[in-house]
């Protein structure tokens, strides 16, 4: 069996990495090269104009803006969707205590499951549609006839630049988190129960449990939620088009580095300054990853 | 409708995907459409005739793309059966797209165009890049060849000048943009007749009449506001007509302080003005097209801002009885133009692809299109007037489209346009920006002019962009 091994696995590995150059490194390495261009993306022909794109990038106030939202998605959304996701699903397996049968959620945890779940089953464009209807400016909306029935409003919401952008974000960490709850959810279940039980037996309260207990055990998977939710954070572009006005929001508020791609690219027809944003946003996304992976790495929790 | 300014939710979608596949790490997305050498388009011609000036081989195959929008595509193939009618031999491809950005790049980019586009659409190519990067075949033959329907006039001659000047880019005419849109305010005249009111001329007579709307119960202003192009057009209007062509012409032209024009500047402060006073419908700013058309139709505002594309744009909601007019924009004090003038922009931009394999054939195609059956066929099916003059001449009109048609015709030559957001189209959405900041009363006319102004100036001062200019 041994000498026939290599063969083996090299038959399996060539399809899938030939593809995977074709389709994921090679428009990588091209998004480098023509980042050096300043190629329209309409005309087969352009010229090299070296690291110009980068530099004009630095003097570019819509792209700077972009930055700055897309640097307070990247804070804001990671804590608020691994914040709410912990603590829902700590809640829906410990959170009930124990009792005679040992540790338990709280009741009804099965239907609260279900239902955190529900955003993840729509794409999100329809997610979009369905917030900015619900946030509509008007009395019309139905947050506003809500805050109209206690005197407030109507607010602007998508409209208003000091509002738009948190709605985004509202959206973001309302259409993650039963994702996030479902991931932890597994992961608290792999746990073994006599640990949370052998817990509360030492009289630890919810809150103990829950920081000295809970999070320790799931810090791998709280870590990788952590980075995808940094790339998620990078790209709203789905949200920020459908949903704020502009695009780019009212005072270009809710601008982010997707969308200015998308529109240097196309609209501008300006492929090659938009590919120099695209070797950025590779950066950053890349930094962050290795940042994350690497500052937070701890000792593991065997058990 | 045919605006690039109404873009579908359909198409923001397919959009929205796109770019996030685009998104996750680099710009995968745009360099997946690899560039590639092109091949030499011309082709052989036959011999000219007048019937054939520009030469076409009679069994040439023709391929045709447009932007199935909302003037449909039927108006085309009448276009098409025309051409054959010609040339019987030719095999004509017809294909009909919302997404021509998608489809469109790759062909452009591999030299393998159709030979007629219709580059419309919210997801149309940037028609400059297209002149810069010379893409475009020049359409001089085509204006000179004699017109079809006409009695030996040439085709320029039957044409709206507004058609040739918005087609030119470095002097030469590589555009036929074939639809003629006018701007102004829409009200429905039925519901003006029952409470006798009437569209003000004068500034002045126009706060009056929003103050009557407002004590009706009735917003006196809706306006498309995720869009800010809309509320944009009223900006451009009470300042072009306050202080002529020349204020449009020195913002094309990147003038240093254009924006801070006096007529502009009172021109912010009016819409400004509306906005304090209360006469803009609730929320209005963040209302997209849709909602906010939707509402003026039923009545919860008076009027509303808008292209000649509204009514048939709205003729599924619009209420039986609903009289959809336009009404020019009234003058602010000491008004340099007419009341009965506006707006009047060639739109709808067919292009010959220099790269083509049958130029010539596509040049014909465009005749076809401008010959009096042709046009008038056109308004016949989408109700919209095209830039051939005349050529609704005898047709029945809703009152929309007469109304439109009438305000073109009443301005003459006093009708104006402007350019500078198809010339530098990065610069668009930071006047937007200001443009909806003005009107939502957050910022007010001294702060939007010096906004806009630091923007054309950026524009002005960046190197990469190619610079033009107009004047009288």
């Amino acid at each position: 069996m041994k000498h026939g091994r290599y063969p083996f696995i090299v038959g399996f590995l060539v399809p899938g990495l030939a593809i995977y150059a074709v389709f994921v490194l090679s428009p990588f390495v091209q998004a480098f090269h023509y980042s050096l261009t300043d190629w329209t993306g309409i005309s087969p022909e352009f010229s090299y104009v070296g690291l110009d794109n980068f530099r004009r990038l630095l003097d570019d106030s819509q792209f700077l803006a972009a930055v700055r939202n897309n640097a307070l998605l990247l804070v804001v959304v990671p804590l608020a969707t691994v914040g709410l996701a912990l603590v829902f699903a700590f809640l829906l397996n410990v959170g009930g205590g124990a009792s005679g049968a040992g540790v338990r959620g709280i009741r009804g945890s099965g239907f609260y499951k279900l239902v955190f779940f529900m955003p993840q089953v729509l794409a999100i464009p329809v997610i979009a549609v369905i917030w900015s209807v619900i946030l509509e400016p008007t009395g019309n909306g139905l947050v506003n006839s809500a805050l109209g029935w206690i005197g407030i409003g109507p607010l602007g919401f998508l409209a208003d630049p000091d509002l738009a952008l948190w709605c985004v974000m509202w959206v973001l960490v309302w259409g993650s988190v039963g994702f996030y709850l479902v991931l932890f959810n597994a992961a608290i279940s792999s746990v073994p129960r006599e640990i949370f039980e052998a817990a509360v037996i030492d009289g630890a309260g919810r809150l103990a449990t829950f920081l000295r207990v809970t999070l320790p055990l799931l810090w791998d998977t709280v870590q990788t939620a952590w980075v995808y939710l940094a790339i998620l954070a990078l790209d709203v572009y789905a949200l920020v088009a459908v949903m704020t006005a502009g695009p780019g929001g009212p005072d270009n508020a809710t601008q982010v580095i997707s969308l200015q791609i998308a529109q240097n690219g196309f609209t501008f027809g300006r492929a090659g300054y938009a590919s120099a944003m695209g070797v950025v946003l590779f950066f950053l996304t890349l930094v962050i990853a290795v940042f994350m992976l690497r500052i937070t790495r701890r000792e593991r929790v065997e058990f | 409708m045919s605006s690039t300014y109404s873009p579908s939710r359909r198409a923001l979608f397919r959009q929205a995907g796109l770019a996030s596949l685009a998104v996750a790490g680099g710009s995968s997305f745009l360099s997946a459409c690899a560039t590639s050498g092109g091949g030499d388009g011309d082709g052989e011609r036959a011999e000219r005739t007048d019937d054939n000036p520009f030469g076409v081989q009679a069994d040439a195959p023709l391929s045709v793309v447009i932007f199935n929008g909302g003037y449909g595509d039927d108006y085309a193939k009448y276009h098409e059966s025309l051409y054959g009618e010609v040339f019987p031999d030719a095999e004509i491809s017809h294909k009909a797209i919302t997404d021509i950005r998608q489809q469109m790049q790759p062909l452009f980019n591999a030299g393998n165009p159709p030979d007629v586009l219709d580059n419309a659409g919210a997801e149309a190519m940037p028609i400059s890049t297209l002149a810069d990067t010379g893409q475009l075949a020049d359409l001089t033959e085509l204006f000179e060849a004699e017109a079809i329907g006409f009695d030996g006039m040439t085709v320029q001659e039957t044409l709206n000048p507004v058609a040739i000047e918005s087609g030119v880019y470095d002097d030469k005419p590589l555009v036929l943009n074939y639809a003629l849109q006018v701007y102004g305010l829409w009200y429905d005249r039925a519901l003006f007749d029952e409470r006798g009111w009437e569209p003000a001329e004068t500034w002045e007579d126009f706060l009056a009449l929003c103050e009557e709307i407002k004590g009706a119960g009735m917003a006196p202003l809706a306006h498309q506001g995720k869009y800010p192009y809309y509320i944009e057009q009223l900006l451009w209007d009470l300042a072009v007509k306050h202080g002529g062509p020349e204020v449009a012409y020195a913002i094309d032209s990147l003038e240093p302080g254009a924006w801070e024009n006096e007529s502009m500047k009172a021109a912010a402060a009016a819409i400004a003005e509306l906005k304090s006073k209360g006469y803009m419908l609730e929320g209005t700013e963040g209302l997209d097209h849709i909602q906010s058309q939707t509402r003026w139709n039923e009545h919860k505002a008076a009027f509303i801002t808008c292209g000649s594309w509204l009514e048939n744009e709205q003729k599924e909601v619009a209420p039986e009885g609903f009289e959809t007019t336009l009404a020019p924009t009234p003058l602010l004090p000491g008004a340099a133009l007419p009341f009965q003038t506006g707006r009047v922009e060639a739109a709808e931009a067919f292009i010959v692809p220099a790269q083509a394999a049958n130029v010539p054939g596509g040049m014909e195609f465009m005749r076809q299109m401008l010959s009096k059956e042709g046009a008038a066929e056109f308004t016949k099916l989408t109700a919209a007037p095209t830039v051939v003059n005349g050529a609704t001449e005898g047709l029945e009109l809703t009152p929309g489209a007469a109304s439109a048609i009438a305000l073109i015709d009443a301005g003459g030559d006093d009708n104006w346009n402007y350019y500078y957001n198809k010339w530098y189209t990065p610069l668009e959405p930071k006047i937007g920006s200001a443009v909806a900041e003005l009107a939502a009363g957050r910022i007010d006319a001294d702060e939007f002019c010096s906004r806009a102004q630091a923007a054309a100036d950026e524009t002005a001062n960046d190197p990469n962009t190619v610079k033009r200019t107009r004047s009288a």
